[in-house]
C-alpha cells in the first residue's frame, strides 16, 4: 500500500516549572514532565522537591544533583588557556590583596536561580573569595586567589554548574566605556542637582516678582544662581557645545547647535543681567533644560550600549582555543598558536578551528552557518573543512592548512569590517530639521529686535534673547533620543535587539528586502518532511534509527518520536556517506540514500523508483527504506518554511517592501521555497557565495535603502553592507556582529513585527517634534509680542519636555512581554 | 537668609557628592541583578 503522508513540524512551546519563563527551542525536552529555561532553574528546582526548599545541605546535593544533568556537549574541556601568563596579563586585574579579578561570558544565564547558584561559587571552590553575577549582561565577575586556585579550575567548576564560561573580548575598551558612563551620568547627577537648587532660588525671585522684594535679597539670590549654573553650564552643557562645534566645523547639522544658541544666550544674558543689576535671569530655565537633555541622552545610551553588548558578548562564544595534537598527546592551545601544518584534534560537536585536510577519522560536518547548506555532508580523510563548520558526528584528526584572518571565514570577516566602516551614517530626521529650525530662529530674533527697536529700543535686545531661550530645542532636543530609547527598550523586551536609534529610522523607508533562506525562513535543519510507502515499516525504522548520530537519523527519530518503536535486539553496520544496515529482531532493516539502499535490495515496490524523482524536483534529499530486501517506502528530508513565513512576508510586502531569497543552498530549492512564498522568480536566487550575496546587496544599494535578513556566517558580509542587517534567531555570532537588529525569538512574523514597531517608533518621534514645535510656536509668539518673561518660559519649558516624556514612555511602540505574550518571572 | 541659603547650598552639595561617589564606584552599572540578589538566603550567618 502506498502513503504519502506530510510529517508536520512539532514545535512545542513550554514555560519553565521553576520560574515560569520560557524554555529556549534547544532546550526543551520532549516527553519530560517538566521543562526547565535553564541549568539553574532545574537544579533548584530538583533541591525545592526534595527539601521544599533550599537550605544549607543544597549545595553537595546539587552537585551531585549537576553531574548527572550537565548537557551533553563537548566535555572535558580542561580550559588550559585560562593560565596562560600573556592571556591573564590582558584579561585580569590583580587587586592590592593579591587577588586576581577577572569577568567571563556564561552561557545559559537566565533568570534569578542562576543568580543564586553562580554566587555559590566561593562555597563550592576553595580559593574562589567572590563571585557576582550581572543578570542582564551574562557576565560574572570572579576574584580569586591565584595562590591556591586556578583559573581553569574555576572555569571547569562553572561549567560543571552548567554555564560554559567564556573569556571576555575586548575588556579594555569595554572599561574604557564603562568610565564614559560614569562620567556621563556623573554629568546628569551634577546638572540635576544644580538645576534643582537654581529652581529653588527662582521661586523666591518670582516670589519677589509678584509681592516685591529688597533689592539687595534679589541681587543676591541673582548671585548665587549665577554661581551655581556655572558648573553646570560649563561641564554639562560643554557636551553640547563641543559637539555644535563639531558640526559647525564639518558643516553638518546638528541638534547641539540650536540647544548651544539657546543655551548661550540664555546663560550670558543673565550673567550680563547679574552683573548688571537689572533685567531679566533665566538661569532656572537654563539649568532645567541642560539637565533634561543629559538625561534624555544618557537614557539613550544606556539602551543602545545594552543591545551592542548583548551582540558583543556574543561573539566572546567563538571558541577561543584548539586541541593541538603532538605524539599523540591532545594539548590546548589558545586558537591564536595554531600554525599550517599543525595536527589538531576536532571532537564531535565543536567547531573546527581552522582551514585544513582530514587526516584521519569520517564524521558528517554541519556547514549551514557557512555555506547555507541545511543537510549536513559526509567528510572523511582528505577532505577539506572549513574553520566555523560544527563537527556533527565523531572525532576528526585535521592537518591545518590556514589558521586566523586567511581562513574562508576570516576573508569574510574582514569584508564584513571593510563594510561596517565605509557605511555613512544617515542624517536623523531631528538634525535635518535642526538646520531650518536655527535659521527660522535666528530669523525671528532678528526680526524681534528690528520690531522692538522701533518700539522701545532700551527692551528691544531682552525681548530678542528671550526668544532665543524659549525657543531653545529642549523638547525638539529630547523628542527623538527620548522616543527612540523608550523604543529600544520596549523592542528589548519584547526580543528585539536594536543597536541603534537610526536604524528604526531607516526601516521605516520601503526598499528591497532580501532574506537568507536556511535558517531564517526555515529552521536551518533537516527534517522528515515527507514519507511514501509501507507505514508498518517505521517502527523498525525508528529502532534502527536510533543507534546513529547521523543527522538524518536524528531527524527520523524526531518525527517518529511520537510513534511505537520496535522492541526487539537490534544490530547495526553504518555506511559512511551510504546509510545503515540492521537486524531488527528476525528482520532486515536497510535505511539509506537510493544508490546504497538498491544496490543491496532485490526488489522494489512498484511506484517508488519514481518517487525518488519527485522528492528530488521537490527539493528533498530522498532516502529509501528496504525492509527484508525489500524497498518499501522513500523519505523526503528536507528544511521545511517555517509556518508562519507566508503570513509575515505578505505583511512586509502590504508595507511596500520588495522581497527575495538569497541563498547559497541549490537554485532549485531556492525555487520551490520561493514559488511556494509567492516571491517573483527573478528575486529567488540559489547558489549564491557569501561574496555573491555582498555583491548583490552593495548592487541593490545603488537603486535604494535594502534590508538583509540573514543568520550565517555567510549573510555577515552583506548584513553589514545592507542599509540595515537584521540576524534571525539562532544566528551565528559573526553574523550578530556585522547586523544591525538581532531578533532573540525566532519566526518570520519578527520581522513583520520589527518594521510594524519602527513605523510606531517614527510615528512617535513625528509627534514629539510635532509638539515641541507648537510649543516653541507658542514661545515665539509670546516673545515676539514682548509678553514673555523669567515665569512663563520656566513653565512653559518644562511643560513641553514633560509632554514629550509622557508622549514617548506611553507608546506602545513594540509589543513586550507584558502585553501578554510570555508568561513573565515570578 | 544670606546664612541660610549658603547652608541650604551646603546640604545639597554633600548629596551630590555622594551621588558622584556612587556613580564613581560603579554602583549604577547595574540595576538588575541587586534587586534579585536579595531573595537569596544566606546559607551562612552574616558577618563572617
Amino acid at each position: 500500500m502506498l502513503l504519502a503522508e506530510e510529517v508536520g513540524a512539532r514545535v512545542t512551546a513550554a514555560a519553565c516549572a521553576q520560574c515560569g519563563l520560557p524554555v529556549p527551542a534547544g532546550l526543551l525536552e520532549a516527553g519530560a514532565p517538566r521543562q526547565f529555561c535553564c541549568a539553574g532553574c532545574r537544579a533548584v528546582h530538583a533541591l525545592m522537591d526534595e527539601h521544599g526548599r533550599a537550605h544549607e545541605h543544597g549545595l553537595d546535593r546539587q552537585r551531585a544533583a549537576r553531574s548527572s544533568w550537565a548537557p551533553a556537549r563537548p566535555g572535558d574541556r580542561r580550559y588550559a588557556e585560562l593560565d596562560d601568563p600573556g592571556f591573564q596579563a590582558r584579561t585580569c586585574r590583580r587587586g592590592p590583596d593579591g587577588l586576581l579579578a577577572t569577568e567571563l561570558y556564561l552561557e545559559g544565564v537566565h533568570c534569578s536561580a542562576c543568580v543564586w547558584l553562580v554566587e555559590k561559587l566561593p562555597g563550592l571552590l576553595p580559593g574562589v573569595v567572590e563571585a557576582r553575577l550581572d543578570l542582564s549582561r551574562s557576565q560574572v565577575l570572579v576574584r580569586w586567589d591565584p595562590g591556591v586556585v586556578r583559573l581553569s579550575a574555576v572555569a571547569r567548576q562553572l561549567r560543571a554548574l552548567g554555564y560554559a564560561p567564556h573569556p571576555r573580548r575586548g575588556m579594555r575598551a569595554e572599561e574604557v566605556r564603562r568610565r564614559e558612563d560614569r562620567v556621563a551620568l556623573a554629568r546628569v547627577g551634577l546638572a540635576g542637582a544644580v538645576a534643582g537648587n537654581v529652581m529653588a532660588i527662582a521661586f523666591a525671585l518670582y516670589g519677589g516678582m509678584l509681592n516685591g522684594m529688597e533689592p539687595e535679597f534679589a541681587a543676591f539670590f541673582r548671585w548665587a544662581s549665577l554661581l551655581l549654573a556655572l558648573p553646570s553650564v560649563i561641564w554639562g552643557g560643554g557636551v553640547f557645545f563641543r559637539g555644535a562645534w563639531t558640526a559647525l566645523r564639518l558643516r553638518a547639522l546638528s541638534m547641539d547647535l540650536p540647544i548651544s544658541l539657546g543655551l548661550l544666550a540664555g546663560f550670558l544674558h543673565g550673567a550680563v543681567n547679574t552683573v548688571r543689576g537689572t533685567g531679566e535671569v533665566y538661569f532656572d530655565s537654563v539649568t532645567a533644560l541642560i539637565f533634561l537633555l543629559l538625561f534624555g541622552r544618557y537614557l539613550l545610551r544606556r539602551q543602545q550600549r545594552a543591545a551592542g553588548d548583548a551582540a558583543e558578548l556574543a561573539a566572546s562564544l567563538y571558541p577561543s582555543s584548539a586541541r593541538l595534537l603532538e605524539d599523540g598527546q591532545a594539548r590546548e592551545v589558545p586558537l591564536e598558536a595554531l600554525v599550517p601544518g599543525a595536527l589538531v584534534e576536532v571532537r564531535a560537536g565543536e567547531l573546527v578551528p581552522a582551514d585544513g585536510v582530514i587526516v584521519a577519522g569520517q564524521s558528517t560536518v554541519d556547514a549551514s552557518l557557512l555555506s547555507g547548506e541545511p543537510v549536513p555532508v559526509a567528510v572523511a580523510a582528505g577532505d577539506r573543512v572549513h574553520a566555523g563548520t560544527l563537527n556533527v558526528a565523531s572525532r576528526l584528526e585535521l592537518r591545518v592548512e590556514r589558521t586566523g584572518e586567511d581562513t574562508r571565514v576570516g576573508r569574510l570577516m574582514t569584508l564584513v569590517e571593510a563594510h561596517a566602516r565605509r557605511r555613512a551614517p544617515i542624517v536623523q530626521l531631528a538634525d535635518r530639521i535642526s538646520g531650518r529650525f536655527v535659521a527660522a530662529v535666528l530669523v525671528l530674533a532678528a526680526a524681534t529686535l528690528l520690531l522692538w527697536v522701533r518700539v522701545d529700543p532700551a527692551r528691544a535686545l531682552d525681548h530678542a534673547v528671550a526668544l532665543l531661550i524659549v525657543t531653545c530645542p529642549c523638547a525638539l532636543g529630547l523628542a527623538t533620543p527620548l522616543a527612540m530609547s523608550a523604543a529600544i527598550g520596549r523592542a528589548a523586551r519584547g526580543g528585539f535587539l536594536v543597536k541603534g536609534g537610526d536604524v528604526l529610522e531607516k526601516l521605516t523607508r520601503p526598499g528591497r528586502m532580501w532574506l537568507d533562506k536556511t535558517g531564517t525562513l526555515t529552521e536551518g535543519r533537516a527534517r522528515l518532511v515527507r514519507w511514501c510507502g509501507d507505514v508498518s515499516a517505521r517502527p523498525l525504522v525508528a529502532a534502527a534509527e536510533a543507534h546513529s548520530s547521523h543527522p538524518l537519523a536524528l531527524a527520523f527519530l524526531e518525527a517518529l518520536s511520537g510513534e511505537p518503536r520496535s522492541r526487539d535486539m537490534v544490530e547495526i553496520i553504518e555506511t559512511h556517506g551510504g546509510g545503515i544496515e540492521a537486524r531488527v529482531g528476525e528482520r532486515s532493516v536497510i535505511v539509506g540514500s537510493p544508490a546504497f539502499v538498491e544496490s543491496r535490495a532485490k526488489e522494489v515496490v512498484s511506484g517508488l523508483a519514481t518517487e525518488v524523482d519527485v522528492l528530488v524536483g521537490a527539493g528533498l534529499t530522498p532516502v529509501l527504506v528496504a525492509v527484508d530486501g525489500r524497498v518499501v517506502a522513500a523519505a523526503g528530508f528536507g528544511d521545511p518554511v517555517r509556518g508562519d513565513a507566508g503570513a509575515a512576508l505578505a505583511r512586509v510586502r502590504g508595507l511596500g517592501w520588495r522581497l527575495g531569497i538569497l541563498s547559497g543552498d541549490h537554485a532549485r530549492v531556492v525555487a520551490a521555497v520561493g514559488a511556494g512564498l509567492g516571491l517573483e522568480p527573478a528575486m529567488c536566487r540559489g547558489g549564491v557565495s557569501p561574496e555573491g550575496k555582498l555583491d548583490v546587496v552593495a548592487a541593490a544599494l545603488a537603486q535604494g535603502p535594502v534590508v538583509m535578513v540573514g543568520d550565517g556566517v555567510n549573510d555577515a558580509a552583506a548584513l553589514a553592507a545592507a542599509t540595515v542587517g537584521i540576524a534571525v534567531h539562532g544566528g551565528a555570532e559573526a553574523a550578530l556582529a556585522a547586523a544591525d537588529v538581532f531578533v532573540m525569538r525566532p519566526g518570520v512574523t519578527r520581522i513583520a513585527e520589527l518594521l510594524d514597531g519602527s513605523r510606531r517608533t517614527m510615528r512617535v518621534v513625528r509627534r514629539n517634534l510635532a509638539f515641541s514645535l507648537g510649543y516653541n510656536v507658542i514661545g515665539v509668539g509670546l516673545a515676539m509680542s514682548g509678553a514673555l518673561n523669567p515665569l512663563v518660559a520656566a513653565i512653559l519649558m518644562p511643560l513641553s519636555s514633560l509632554t514629550v516624556i509622557i508622549s514617548s514612555y506611553r507608546a506602545r511602540t513594540f509589543r513586550t512581554a507584558k502585553d501578554g505574550e510570555a508568561p513573565t518571572c515570578r | 537668609m544670606f546664612i541660610l541659603l549658603p547652608v541650604a547650598l551646603l546640604f545639597s552639595a554633600a548629596a551630590l557628592g555622594v551621588f558622584l561617589w556612587a556613580s564613581a564606584s560603579g554602583q549604577f552599572d547595574d540595576l538588575e541583578t541587586p534587586s534579585v540578589r536579595i531573595l537569596h538566603e544566606d546559607d551562612e550567618p552574616p558577618g563572617r
